[in-house]
């Protein structure tokens, strides 16, 4: 194991300062100006209703979408400054897709092992290691020669973990990573990531797992038409809610045979 | 009148039969068998046709569909980036470019380069297979911009949004994500081009050609005035064609098969 490989327990940690940002699409304005930050080795769970801009949020950190103001600092980088190298700081953020996004064409293996070797340039030998510590990480270190397509959807999920991994980000953002998920394989995803957030992983997840956030995360973030509506430690945001429109969404979230359908 | 399923189902099987073959029955006696054979079958008088309808005009036939395809498919990956450049003119160019070579006949290309291209430049004299391979390739691009393009599209957004958020530039995630996933989804529909393209090959039959540029078509049509077979030597060329392309489109549906399989 070399010096620049993350092993349990130690991981290096980048933190993510976001102000300001908004995001339009046309005359829909998803984002309103939003005030974020997770710091070094934090584990913040978004929460909010469907539609209130929790994915567009997470995927302005990365630039998957090109915000229309604000800044986002990751790591020692300045996402929103257009002489950045995006490429450089996207190897440092893991992303985790509610859809997995594995490459079909690809095995398990190569799946972890490709971005390592076309992008970061390491040797096929140190990249299939890297991969082979992630894979049994999550869990899955004999499926290497397997194709996506022939495991569950649980399992596609842990490889997209140990996929992102593999590159050793500092940063890891999931969004929805269990809303695809049959009910049994939730589990085992959210126990990954469980282990990752003791291991010192930063991570800025999107989830409707009020248990998981409230347990793992050091923070919660209710995000309601685009604005931060409330956050705080988990117990309190979760547990003991101070905004309306928080109660409304838990009440919703937590109990969801009582909905009042509105006129 | 009352019937139950089964006797229903008989009925309808009965009179399918019936009709197809009292159909074939019906041609089959109405056809003249011995002219038939004199002008279409009269293999015993195609010997001067051998060996050079294989060893030139196959040869030939086969040769001219793979460089119009090879050029086709070069230009068509071409048309297929240009027409999702974000830089508008060179969709425009990509988009006049497909619509033009795909409205006209193949013919009229042909033409225009065959008799077109010496007239407009004196002096310039294309050789006929250069012309036959120019003109053929430039329709096939059009076609084959088309298929490449909706193969390039059908690749889920998901997977370029995953190979960039690894840290990948956008031409590798196009090389080593996108393409290879859209080569499996346009191999049957690149077969069926190159189906296609073997049978405009015989286009070049109404250009001037040497005899060693002669293709499959060629000695068919100069068969019929010399041999004295009737269209005998244009039913074995359409039977050297069947033989190209058959295995061809047995290929693609391969190719379709196997790609339905993996996908999920
Ligand atoms: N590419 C896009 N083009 C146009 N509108 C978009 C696009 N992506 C998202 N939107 C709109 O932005 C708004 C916020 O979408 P977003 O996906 O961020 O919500 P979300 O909080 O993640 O919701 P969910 O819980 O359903 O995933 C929605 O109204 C959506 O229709
Ligand atoms: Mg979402």
């Amino acid at each position: 194991m070399t010096d620049n490989t993350n092993t349990p327990g130690t991981f290096k940690a980048s933190g993510v300062d976001i102000r300001g940002l908004h995001k339009s699409y046309g005359d829909n304005e998803v984002l309103r100006g939003i005030d974020l930050e997770v710091k070094p080795g934090e584990v913040v769970c978004l929460i909010g209703p469907s539609g209130s801009g929790k994915s567009t949020l997470l995927r302005c950190v990365n630039l998957l979408e090109q915000p229309n103001a604000g800044t986002i600092h990751v790591g020692g980088f300045d996402a929103t400054d257009l002489d950045v190298n995006l490429d450089k700081m996207r190897q440092k953020v893991g992303m985790v897709f509610q859809q997995f996004n594995l490459f079909p064409h690809l095995t398990v293996m190569q799946n972890c092992t490709v971005a390592q070797t076309k992008v970061l340039k390491r040797p096929a030998a140190k990249a299939r290691a890297v991969a082979s510590t992630n894979l049994g990480r999550v869990g899955l270190g004999d499926f290497g020669d397997r194709f996506p397509d022939q495991l569950s959807g649980g399992q596609q999920q842990r490889v997209a973990i140990a996929r992102a991994l593999s590159m050793d980000p500092t940063l890891m953002l999931f969004d929805e990573p269990t809303s695809a998920l049959d009910p049994e394989t939730v589990g085992e995803v959210l126990a990954i990531m469980r282990s990752l957030a003791k291991a010192g992983m930063t991570m800025l997840v999107v989830t409707h797992e009020m248990s998981f956030a409230k347990e793992v995360a050091d923070r919660v973030i209710f995000m309601d038409g685009g604005v931060v509506v409330e956050q705080g430690p988990a117990k309190d945001v979760i547990g003991n809610p101070q905004q309306p429109r928080t109660q409304d969404f838990l009440k919703r979230v937590l109990d969801p045979t009582h909905v009042e359908i509105a006129e | 009148m009352a019937m139950t399923t089964r006797q229903r189902a008989r009925l309808s099987k009965l009179i399918q039969i019936v009709v197809f073959f009292g159909v074939i029955l019906a041609v089959v006696l109405q056809v003249d068998w011995k002219v038939l054979s004199e002008q279409f079958f009269a293999f015993d008088k195609l010997g001067p046709i051998f060996p050079d309808l294989l060893t030139i005009g196959l040869k030939n036939t086969v040769y001219y569909t793979a460089i119009s395809f090879a050029f086709g498919l070069t230009l068509g990956l071409l048309l297929a980036l240009m027409k999702m450049a974000t830089f508008a003119p060179y969709r425009w160019f990509a988009t006049g470019f497909i619509e033009f070579f795909r409205g006209i006949p193949a013919i009229l290309v042909l033409i225009t380069f065959g008799y077109g291209v010496p007239t407009a430049f004196p002096g310039t004299s294309w050789p006929q297979p250069v012309i036959v391979m120019v003109s053929l390739g430039l329709v096939s691009a059009a076609y084959i911009a088309e298929t490449l393009r909706a193969g390039l599209q059908a690749v889920p957004k998901g997977q370029i949004e995953a190979a960039r958020s690894l840290g990948m530039p956008a031409w590798r995630a196009m090389v080593t994500i996108v393409i290879p996933q859209a080569f499996k989804i346009v191999l049957p529909p690149l077969t069926n081009e190159i189906i296609l393209l073997t049978k405009d090959s015989s286009l070049a039959f109404i250009l001037g050609a040497t005899a060693a540029q002669y293709e499959m078509t060629k000695f068919g049509r100069d068969g019929i005035a010399s041999l004295g077979a009737g269209i005998t030597p244009l039913i074995v060329a359409g039977a050297l064609y069947l033989v190209i392309t058959i295995p061809l489109s047995l290929i693609a549906r391969k190719f379709e098969s196997r790609s339905a399989r993996t996908k999920r």
